[in-house]
């Protein structure tokens, strides 16, 4: 049945290109869909998607403490170095060697935000922050360390 | 009521008082000439801010919003920067040709502007002929495309201009025959006489059947005709650069792209006039209120809005649909389109005699 089918084709490809026109003219009637932001203007109240990833960094409490246990982790699972743990060994009440990270270095300019180091890390220590405008005069100023000085591993954490 | 055709009437009332007859019709053409050219440049600017507003729209982005009022003056601005550039002749180019063919496009375009009737009895040639007239001349825009691709001595101006060449000399034929569904429920050619027809209801909605699948294949083929995407298998700018006019800049390349939208303009008015009745306002039977609101909207307004509203869905396809390949191409047109649009004709010769259209 050769006519049959060949009407069948036409039909089936109308009603497929119809469905795509209907999408587009849903985009279409509808501005409120509309994704771009201003950016230099709503400076202020950017609205940012949750999983937006700008630039790692460690979060610290109150008491200036972190949750990096100095594992080396991330630095392993980073596919370019763009982290180094440089760590130390701290004995702890009981007289035992307990590895501690001296300094997290961050090279900002060398990361891709591919976000492998946050799912290698064990304990949670580093995220993806939302900060975006990181343009420097000096390629040095990107050379970030994540630990605040004086900041110590937080209680509890192994 | 102000109308343009009384406005054209008292100019030429006016004129007639006070120089000979042959003065009169000479400044007339000047007049008419002019106001071609001003269309031509409110047209370009206004179709250009259009599709790059419904382009953002439906790719859910803002489009142009800094120049002017909501991005208002962008096109205005383009224009400029346009005239400002400079034109670059490449070496090795047919000169004489390649100069000539920017502006052959824009002069079939101002050709096919003349038999469009923007208003009731308001047209430049009530020519006789006036749809085989359109035909006829919009074929010719592939001659300055292939011109174009020719002379520019570049391997992907002459690809765009061939492929060009294929794709219209096969779906002017579609074209052609969707026009002719009209005309057989007309029997006229002439534009004036096609509007008439539709006093009492637009042949979409007296012809029926044989109608509808008519100007759906008029659609598609005046989107192929004009080169545009998904058939814009000429510029193709993600294969060819920019297909036949590669070597353009500057004021060259404006005039093919203005000569580009003035077509789509010109074909959806012939779209228009021919599917949706033109000037004619939108009745309904024996509302005579509905029909009295309807009346009192100028007919050159309805002729507008239904052109803008084709012109629309032409941009519509152009933002929704990705590119064909020319095997598919050529295949929609000889396999589908053709076949369809020639028992299309005959179903509608039948309608005729018949007289089973309302």
């Amino acid at each position: 049945m050769g006519v049959i089918r060949y009407l069948r084709d036409i039909w089936r490809g109308a009603v497929s290109l119809a469905r795509g026109m209907r999408r587009t003219l849903y985009y279409f009637l509808r501005p409120k869909e509309i994704i771009t932001q201003q950016y230099p203007d709503n400076r202020l109240t950017l609205n940012l998607p949750e999983r937006f990833k700008g630039e790692v960094v460690m979060p610290h409490n109150e008491n200036n403490e972190h949750r990096c246990t100095g594992c080396q982790a991330c630095e392993l699972a980073c596919p370019n170095g763009s982290l180094k743990v440089i760590y130390k060994y701290e004995i702890t009440a009981e007289g035992k060697k307990k590895k501690a990270i001296d300094k997290l270095v961050y090279h900002l300019e060398l990361c891709t935000m591919c976000n492998l180091c946050i799912e290698a890390c064990p304990s949670d220590a580093i995220k993806m922050a939302q900060t975006f405008e990181h343009s420097v005069f000096d390629r040095s100023q990107l050379i970030k360390i994540l630990n605040k000085p004086g900041s110590k591993i937080m209680e509890g954490v192994e | 009521m102000w109308s343009f055709q009384q406005a054209a009437q008292q100019i030429h009332e006016w004129l007639s008082e006070r120089m000979s007859a042959g003065w009169a019709l000479a400044l007339e053409m000047v007049l008419a000439g002019l106001m071609a050219i001003g269309l031509f440049a409110m047209l370009g600017l206004i179709l250009v801010l259009m599709e790059r507003k419904v382009s953002a729209r439906m790719q859910v982005r803002l489009g142009p919003n800094r120049v002017g009022p909501k991005g208002m003056l962008q096109t205005a601005a383009d224009t400029l920067k346009l005239l400002l550039k400079e034109g670059l002749t490449p070496d090795g180019a047919d000169k004489w040709l390649f100069h000539a063919a920017p502006i052959m496009a824009i002069v079939v375009s101002m050709l096919l502007l003349a038999p469009i009737a923007f208003a009731m009895d308001f047209q430049l040639w009530d020519v006789n002929i006036g749809v085989l007239y359109v035909s006829a001349m919009s074929s010719l825009m592939v001659i300055s495309i292939l011109m174009a691709g020719w002379a520019s001595n570049s391997k992907y101006s002459l690809l765009g201009a061939m492929r060009s060449g294929a794709q219209i000399v096969s779906y002017e034929l579609s074209a052609g025959l969707s026009v002719l569904t009209v005309v057989t429920l007309t029997g006229s050619l002439q534009i004036s006489e096609i509007i008439r027809s539709q006093a009492d209801g637009w042949w979409i909605f007296k012809g029926h059947v044989p109608v509808w699948i008519a100007f759906v294949i008029f659609i598609i083929a005046i989107t192929a005709e004009t080169n545009r995407a998904p058939f814009d298998l000429a510029e193709a700018e993600s294969e060819l650069t920019a297909g036949f006019h590669t070597e353009y800049s500057g004021i060259k390349f404006a005039l093919f792209f203005l000569a580009e939208y003035i077509n789509v303009f010109v074909l959806c008015g012939i779209g228009a006039t021919l599917f949706l009745g033109g000037p004619m306002p939108f009745h309904i039977g024996s509302w005579e209120g509905l029909n009295r609101i309807m009346d009192w909207i100028p007919s050159s307004v309805w002729f507008f809005g239904k052109t803008f509203l084709l012109i629309f869905v032409i941009m519509w396809f152009r933002w929704t649909f990705p590119r064909l390949r020319i095997d598919q191409l050529l295949n929609l047109e000889w396999k589908y389109l053709l076949p369809l649009g020639m028992v299309n004709v005959l179903l509608a010769a039948l309608i005729a005699i018949k007289g089973w259209h309302f």
